[in-house]
């Protein structure tokens, strides 16, 4: 469980795997996606390839947004999340979310992509990177999690963009991850797998007798710095009809130590090729 | 100047003028009823700076022979006249037609007749209609009638009643020798406030010969109109306040005309005569963009016809552009086409609005100066008029907050409050209305003001004397530049979620109260979430319908309702301290 929160070396390079695998499917996915392609395809396409891979369950099942769903323009409620059959095309932004379990790993992923060419999703998708660094550094220093988000904010309305993580239930920016170990049949209630929901919510009772939650947010409850574990973060910005965002893990250690799981990872390679050549 | 005669196909001798260097590209001048070349004195004199200009006395006019008899003044026989005046004055280059009243009526006859096909470069016109246009258009008025086409029947008749006047027999003689016609013109004239004190006197014998033009044509035309098309560019001038050419009447002709630009120039009916410059400046750049294909922007802006965004060609200044309200303003306006000049105090929000601005619309420039500043404004004005031209919408909506009792609002809290707030919205104002006022074809002023304009309140006393000046001053100078067609609107907003509570002073505290403060308000103004986006589409809403005052958001709008209906009740809920804290 997470809150037994150190993970020894072996373990955090089975995440890592994992972690890889999600990505791997999301950009392939991603990239052949074609014109008139519906969410729901999409999303069914991620659950083929991980499948195939050995994946048995899911944290929640894979996510497809196009368009201005990228942004979460006009969500109301949850159920609006579930892919639709809103069909892709040219110069349409995408958002592809998988969170998939394997033999007791969980990985948390959020891939941005563009059919074709876009000049917001491009713009926005380099000014993300600047939130990657910002996040790292302010858990390393140690901030309240509800200070770093507030950070996170005060970034976004400069760059002016808007937060779109504020969207999802609880506002959460971030939530806590680790393995999940059940008898349960697997099941999904409302997207979320049965077992990782009972991993979590099994969290959500320890942290809260401890006055902290394994979610983060700008609320009371993440008044106090990151908790040592492994936070699956997702920056989540948008500007007009177009969002992007990025989602992975984040190491916390125990001594209040901070990194990114893994950083050979597609949007970080875009940045790092960004640097290089700038 | 030199001048000359030539012969008409049938004889009757023309007076001929000629301006300016023969080798530059030519421009023939037409005039009116019952003027003669002298309506264009004033533009000549700025146009033969680089082109070569002609103007001549249409038959019956100023020195040219007038024929008695009637047939003499039909239409065919006034655009003949025309194309010897342009085989004589260009005969290897196509000429640029610029014509008023009736000299327009003639100068449309030609450019949409096959006679003079390819000698026409480009047509600009001032308050004259295609004839057979014109007859068109009251026919389709009449078969298809709906409320705001009748209407605009009933005003285009109302302003041509003169037109039936003319054609009975001896009156209208009889009304020019009593001097009760040129009196009436006068007065009309006068109307005009950019008119002269004392209006050209037509001479008796114009006015009396030219009466052949309208019983030779008029009747005949708006009785059968012919399908006429014209294949140039042509403009239209279409003065708002035309005693009798209604713009809609000039307007309503893109089926025609397929490369039409209007551009709608608050005035009267002689423009030639009370705003040259506007003339002059219009004619160039359509003969500008014909000959060496530069197109100005408010030539892009007045193109009629294809499917273009709402504000495609605006040119949109706005002031404390770099966060909150006046960032999504421009932004809006950028994703409806406007060119965005975004200036604030912020050198590094006014960059990042700006390209951002460029990702939604065409590419908007960053321009860093205090609004208190009078001077940087001037300079800042200036820097736009020469780089981009004269703004077509400006928002002043720098401002800043400061609240807290009056007797702990020190003098150098009130200077700072009153230099941005209010002498920011005044150094704005002056700078970029007078710009406007200058090139005569209107535009759009808003001030962001507050609903504290009009809801005193005991914590705000600095703050809200400096947005009801605001109001104040707006309103006053809507009254004031009405007149030059420059709208001037306030907007109000209430509580709307910005950086502005994060920035606001709250005076009589140390720092940490101060941030306390800052951090309440800040959390009150986000809970009740009204977001800048929708601030802005109400200030696009604003400048589209020209409002005197908007409230934005629920709060002002009731605010405003009850300010006028229980003031006393208002006055009473002042006394309550609603900062949040
Ligand atoms: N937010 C509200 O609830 C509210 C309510 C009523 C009125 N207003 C008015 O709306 C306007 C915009 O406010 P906002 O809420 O967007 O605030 P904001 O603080 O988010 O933005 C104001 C911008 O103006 C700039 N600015 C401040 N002083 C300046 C100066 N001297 N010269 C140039 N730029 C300057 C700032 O740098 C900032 O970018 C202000 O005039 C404010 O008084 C706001």
């Amino acid at each position: 469980m997470s809150h037994s929160a150190v993970v020894d070396a072996a373990e955090l390079a089975r995440f890592r795997e994992l972690q890889q695998l999600a990505y791997e499917a999301a950009q392939s996915v991603g990239e052949g996606l074609e014109p008139g392609v519906t969410e729901r395809q999409a999303a069914r396409r991620i659950r083929e390839y991980l499948v195939a891979r050995g994946v048995q369950d899911w944290f929640h099942t894979p996510f497809a947004w196009f368009g201005d769903r990228t942004a979460f323009r006009r969500f109301k409620v949850p159920l609006q999340f579930f892919p639709t059959n809103r069909r892709l095309a040219e110069g349409m932004p995408f958002i592809l979310d998988c969170a998939p379990v394997r033999d007791g790993y969980v990985a948390d992923i959020g891939y941005a992509g563009c059919l074709g060419e876009n000049r917001v999703f491009e713009r926005l998708m380099d000014d993300l990177g600047a939130y990657r660094q910002l996040i790292v550094e302010q858990v390393r220093a140690g901030n309240t999690l509800r200070d770093i988000y507030g950070a996170v904010d005060a970034l976004i309305s400069e760059q002016g963009y808007d937060n779109r993580h504020q969207v999802y239930p609880g506002r959460v920016i971030a939530h806590q991850v680790g393995k999940v170990h059940s008898r349960l049949p697997t099941f999904m209630v409302g997207g979320f797998g049965i077992r990782s929901l009972q991993t979590l919510f099994g969290d959500l009772l320890v942290e809260r007798m401890h006055h902290r939650s394994p979610l983060w947010a700008d609320g009371e409850i993440s008044n106090h710095p990151a908790t040592p574990g492994m936070w699956a973060v997702e920056p989540h910005i948008g500007f007009r009809g177009v969002g992007v965002k990025f989602e992975e893990i984040l190491v916390v250690t125990t001594d209040g130590d901070a990194y990114w799981l893994d950083d050979d990872l597609p949007h970080v390679r875009r940045w790092s090729g960004k640097v290089a050549t700038a | 100047m030199r001048t000359r005669q030539i012969t008409a196909s049938d004889g009757v001798r023309l007076a001929v003028q000629e301006h300016g260097d023969r080798t530059n590209p030519t421009i023939v001048a037409v005039h009116g009823y019952p003027d003669d070349h002298v309506v264009w004195d004033g533009a000549v004199a700025a146009l033969a700076e680089r082109y070569h200009v002609v103007t001549y006395d249409v038959r019956g006019a100023g020195h040219s022979e007038a024929p008695t008899q009637r047939s003499a003044y039909g239409l065919d026989q006034l655009e003949c006249d025309l194309a010897v005046v342009v085989e004589e004055v260009s005969p290897y280059a196509p000429v640029h037609l610029l014509a008023h009243d009736w000299g327009s009526i003639q100068a449309w006859h030609a450019v949409t007749g096959d006679r003079m096909r390819g000698r026409i470069a480009s047509f600009t016109s001032v308050s004259g209609p295609c004839l057979d246009h014109a007859g068109h258009w009251f026919r389709s008025r009449l078969r298809r009638p709906s409320p705001k086409r009748l209407r605009e029947l009933v005003t285009q008749l109302a302003c041509s009643g003169y037109i039936g006047f003319f054609q009975l027999p001896l009156l209208p003689e009889l009304a020019w020798r009593s001097r009760l016609l040129p009196r009436l013109l006068g007065t009309l004239e006068r109307l005009d406030p950019a008119a002269a004190a004392q209006p050209a006197r037509p001479s008796l014998s114009d006015g009396l010969r030219g009466l052949a033009l309208y019983r030779a044509n008029m009747l005949a035309r708006l009785g059968g109109p012919r399908e006429r098309r014209a294949d140039i560019p042509v403009q239209v001038l279409a003065p708002t306040g035309d005693p009798f050419v209604s713009p809609a009447l000039q307007t309503d002709i893109a089926r025609w005309v397929p490369d039409l630009r209007i551009r709608r120039v608050p005035g009267g009916h002689w423009l030639p005569r009370t705003r040259p410059d506007v003339v002059t400046r219009c004619t160039s750049e359509l003969v500008e963009d014909v000959e060496h294909g530069r197109q100005a922007r408010p030539l892009r802006r007045a193109r009629v016809g294809g499917k273009r965004p709402r504000c495609a060609d605006q040119l949109v200044v706005i002031t404390g552009a770099g966060s909150g309200i006046g960032r999504e303003t421009a932004l809006a306006f950028a994703e409806q086409g406007a060119e965005i000049v975004a200036a604030d105090r912020d050198q590094t929000a006014a960059a990042r609005t700006a390209e951002l601005a460029g990702l939604l619309g065409p590419q908007a420039t960053p321009y860093a100066v205090d609004v208190s500043d009078g001077a940087a404004m001037e300079d800042f004005a200036k820097h736009v008029q020469t780089e981009l031209g004269v703004p077509d919408v400006v928002v002043n909506n720098a401002g800043i907050g400061v609240a807290g009792p009056f007797a702990e609002t020190s003098v150098e809290d009130w200077q700072r409050v009153i230099d941005v707030n209010l002498w920011g919205v005044i150094h704005g104002c002056r700078a970029f209305a007078a710009q406007m006022t200058d090139r005569g074809e209107g535009g759009q002023i808003v001030n962001v003001a507050s609903a504290a304009a009009y809801l005193p309140s005991r914590t705000l006393s600095a703050y809200a004397t400096t947005k009801s000046a605001v109001l104040t001053l707006s309103q006053c100078l809507r009254a004031e530049l009405a007149s030059s067609g420059i709208g001037v609107s306030t907007v109000c907003p209430g509580f709307v979620h910005t950086n502005i509570t994060a920035r606001t002073r709250f005076v009589g505290l140390n720092d940490d109260g101060q941030q306390q403060r800052q951090q309440a308000a800040t959390r009150m103004y986000r809970r009740r979430n009204f977001t800048p986006d929708r601030a802005a589409r109400e200030i696009l809403r604003t400048v589209e319908t020209n409002a005197a005052l908007t409230p934005i958001t629920p709060e002002a709008t009731a605010g405003l309702v009850l300010s006028r209906l229980t003031p006393g009740l208002l006055r009473a809920a002042a006394r309550a301290d609603l900062t949040p804290g």
